[in-house]
């Protein structure tokens, strides 16, 4: 199904409605697999945004489920800390998605009033949260992964993305470093801690090649100078992350066959069961206000 | 009620920098650095500012403030914006706000890192703000807002919170 359903594809028989610069896409044609070769239409941009906003927002919600939960009081509140990070940083970039999309959702309604097969979240961030161990190691893989895609972004041409990207940015260095010392304490540690963590990476390697997938939405939005190829991120990503498991005496698990289809909307079992804990008060008090 | 005085630019400065943080209230909005902007039009007055973090859950309360600081002053319009560019920083909190944070219990934050390679392993020393020993410990990487970090002195005992340097 292509991208989904891309937000400008017209209604039928408003075609004629339409504003000359928006591409028909295929619609007439039944399937939906755009090509933005013409540049960067504004929906490509929404699409990018998408992206990069529900990454955030799952990864957030997942580590607020931490909240009370935390193996120390000083994680409880680490974990807490970098959820609302997250958040802010989300609501920022929907803000901007739903502004680029122009059908008037804003930052709520994109993330509590979509379905989970809307969502263009990495599978990676969906996945539950499981141990200390598995979501630290998460954590860092994917620290590693966004620290490098903000410093691209920071030098956006789209001056507000290259505004949150550069705030992010410092936000981020902070996480990656808090949870890179855990993956040293932890693979550097006692037994139990060294094996729970490398069982942790092994689970999750899989699904590490979505990360720098890049489909023409990406290249469309890097050739502009707007976004970021994520492609290109992957041998920095790659250097750093050997370097602290390395340190940490972990052991890099081999390159498989990698989980994809997060950015189409295709996802694990487990975000439709998220969504729904994460949206259940916004949809039973539509509109309602703090 | 006699019709309001309003005032100019510095009037409004002025009154910003009696606007305690509501996290930290030892130091201003405009000593937190995070006031970047003030523009006046007879009654009516906007101001910039910047959050510390995507995320601080006290930017709506901040605003609040100020409006109604300004309010107070005469002005009968005031708008609150918000700016993330350039992103806020650490370095934009002045010397005589770091003492004041220090007397406060608080470790003034460091220089801010540059845009280098994270090292893997961290050790810089965080003097403690009571007894300005350097035998202290990093507890937490965060703290009980967004903007701190938990230390423990190991010289006179005491836990103490750090202003994060970014």
């Amino acid at each position: 199904m292509g991208y989904g359903n891309p937000p400008d594809e017209p209604e039928t028989g408003a075609g004629s409605d339409a504003p000359p610069a928006v591409r028909p896409l295929s619609a007439t044609a039944g399937h939906v697999v755009p090509t933005w070769t013409s540049g960067v239409t504004d929906n490509a941009l929404a699409e990018y945004l998408l992206r990069l906003g529900d990454d955030r927002l799952v990864l957030g919600q997942r580590l607020a489920e931490w909240c009370g939960h935390g193996p120390i009081l000083e994680e409880d509140i680490a974990l807490a800390n970098i959820s609302l990070d997250l958040f802010g940083q989300a609501a920022l970039l929907l803000k901007l998605a739903g502004e680029t999309e122009g059908k008037g959702r804003d930052e709520d309604a994109l993330a509590f009033l979509r379905d989970a097969v809307e969502f263009r979240n990495v599978q990676l961030v969906e996945l539950p949260k499981g141990d200390f161990g598995f979501t630290i190691a998460r954590q860092f893989l994917f620290d590693a992964y966004s620290e490098l895609c903000y410093a691209e972004l920071a030098r956006s041409t789209h001056a507000e993305l290259a505004g949150i990207a550069s705030k992010a940015h410092k936000e981020i260095r902070y996480h990656l470093r808090h949870s890179t010392d855990w993956i040293l304490k932890l693979g550097d540690g006692t037994p139990e801690s060294h094996a729970r963590v490398q069982s942790a990476f092994d689970d999750l390697w899989r699904f590490t090649g979505e990360l720098f997938e890049s489909d023409d939405v990406d290249r469309a939005v890097a050739e502009q100078g707007i976004g970021v190829d994520p492609s290109t991120l992957r041998p920095r990503w790659r250097t750093r992350v050997e370097a602290v498991l390395a340190e940490a005496t972990l052991r890099v698990p081999n390159d498989g066959v990698m989980a994809s289809g997060g950015r189409r909307g295709r996802h694990t079992e487990y975000l439709g069961h998220m969504l729904a804990e994460m949206q259940s008060v916004a949809r039973a008090h539509p509109g309602a206000q703090w | 009620m006699t019709s309001a005085f309003a005032g100019g630019t510095a009037d409004v400065w002025a009154a910003l920098r009696e606007v305690p943080d509501p996290e930290v209230p030892v130091i201003s909005v405009v000593e937190l650095g995070i006031v970047r902007d003030v523009a006046v039009d007879g009654d009516a007055v906007t101001v910039t500012i910047t959050p510390t973090y995507s995320g601080c859950p006290a930017m709506r309360e901040i605003e609040r403030d100020i409006v109604a600081a300004l309010e107070v002053r005469g002005f009968a319009r005031v708008a609150v914006r918000t700016t993330y560019t350039p992103a806020w920083t650490t370095a934009w909190i002045d010397d005589d706000a770091r003492e004041k944070l220090r007397a406060y219990g608080i470790a003034p934050p460091g220089p801010p890192e540059g845009p280098d390679l994270i090292p893997l392993r961290r050790r810089r020393v965080v003097p403690c703000p009571y007894c300005g020993s350097e035998r202290t410990t990093l507890r937490s990487e965060f703290g009980s807002t967004a903007c701190k970090a938990i230390h423990f002195c190991d010289a006179c005992r005491q836990p103490f919170e750090e202003f994060k340097a970014i």
